[in-house]
């Protein structure tokens, strides 16, 4: 049954090892509820606070981006695989924000119908 | 196996005989589709944010129409959708601690964290209906929707009087004949939206929506590996990389109800 052989590749650890990796699994998770409730926190009090909109959205664009390298990286395990595998995963993901901030950059004053042939 | 990269010629990786990844098959197939699938999310999410400008005067604040929590009065914003985002991270740290179970050959391990991820995906499925339920069904007071398609929103119960997006207040005969020409509406659909412009309702139907149909789907394929690891089908195998690989599709979903939390309901 194993003709893509699945079972040369497949992961093995031991209890030792495996006492180290569930330690991980844990600090990971409490970086991600300290993040998740840092986010939920500043959105219920950057009215009352006077904070600048652009800072608590940059600030919120920030910390999403932490906690999916960590999902990524550690729960998703990509941290740990061949370089050219990271690679092959995160560069098309690269080029599309490079893109889209271009986009942002040049052509965003379509977006409320300007005609800036004018 | 981390040893096959010591006993391979480096220069002839792409040669045959050795995955240049070192990662099987199934495993690289499952990591390309997500990348695929998440360009669709970016899409939806991209587009999400390009409709918002535009329509920057009218685009309701998803904090002021995402306020109920279950058996609780009053407006609690962000609360239940951070409850949601808990359940979530939650049903990734037992999904990752069944494939931590799997890799040391713990058959019991790998049961009991599955069926604990399974049930938090449940929930979380749950979640979103009843979101979807009070979306749907919006406010006791509703809108009004003038004749030109402005959403106005009612200053009391007695429905006499109105103010506008832009925060124009009517009353008296001005407001009559404008209540009279329009119609009131309750909720949210595709064509409709009492809390503003209706693409808000598309887009709120269409992101999560799509992510619910991901979380769904997970919970189906979860459910069947968790069955295959009840028969004993990958202590026979050997190996339990058919966990792994429902793992990352799992983890792949909490990813994105990361970007949904954050450009939906934070931003």
């Amino acid at each position: 049954m194993d003709f893509d052989r699945t079972a040369e590749y497949a992961a093995h650890h031991g209890e030792e090892e495996g006492k180290k990796m569930r330690k991980t699994i844990w600090v990971i998770f409490w970086i991600l509820l300290a993040v998740t409730t840092a986010e939920v926190s500043l959105g219920l009090v950057w009215k009352d606070m006077n904070f600048a909109w652009t800072f608590v959205k940059w600030t919120f664009i920030i910390l999403t981006l932490v906690k999916a390298y960590y999902i990524v990286a550690y729960y998703m395990h990509l941290k740990h695989e061949f370089k050219n595998f990271i690679y092959a995963v995160s560069l098309p993901y690269i080029v599309l924000v490079l893109y889209l901030i271009v986009m942002a950059l040049t052509e965003a004053i379509y977006i409320h119908g300007e005609d800036v042939m004018m | 196996m981390a040893g096959h990269a010591n006993t391979v010629d480096t220069k002839n990786l792409w040669g045959g005989g050795f995955s240049p990844f070192n990662v099987s098959y199934g495993k690289i197939m499952m990591w390309f589709f997500l990348v695929s699938d998440a360009f669709s999310f970016s899409a939806l999410l991209i587009s999400y944010g390009f409709m918002r400008h535009r329509f920057e005067e009218t685009w309701p604040v998803a904090e002021d129409v995402f306020t109920h929590f279950p058996f609780m009065h009053g407006d609690h914003p962000l609360l239940y959708v951070a409850l949601m985002t808990f359940i979530l991270i939650m049903s990734s740290v037992t999904m990752v601690l069944a494939v931590e179970a799997g890799h040391r050959m713990k058959r019991n391990g790998v049961i009991l964290w599955m069926a604990l991820t399974i049930v938090g995906g449940l929930i979380f499925v749950g979640s979103q209906a009843w979101e979807w339920y009070h979306f749907i069904h919006g406010t006791e007071l509703g809108a009004l929707q003038l004749a030109d398609g402005t959403i106005a929103q009612w200053i009391d119960s007695a429905k006499n009087a109105f103010v506008l997006p832009d925060g124009t207040e009517f009353s008296g005969a001005a407001a009559a004949a404008m209540i009279e020409s329009g119609k009131e509406i309750y909720g949210a659909n595709l064509t409709v939206n009492e809390y503003g412009v209706p693409l808000f309702g598309d887009f709120f139907f269409f992101i999560t929506g799509f992510h619910g149909t991901h979380v769904f789907s997970g919970v189906v394929i979860n459910f069947i590996i968790f069955v295959n690891v009840l028969k004993g089908t990958y202590e026979k195998r050997g190996h339990y990389e058919m966990v792994e690989k429902v793992g990352l599709y799992w983890h792949f979903v909490d990813l994105v109800w990361v970007f949904v939390f954050t450009f939906f309901y934070l931003i």
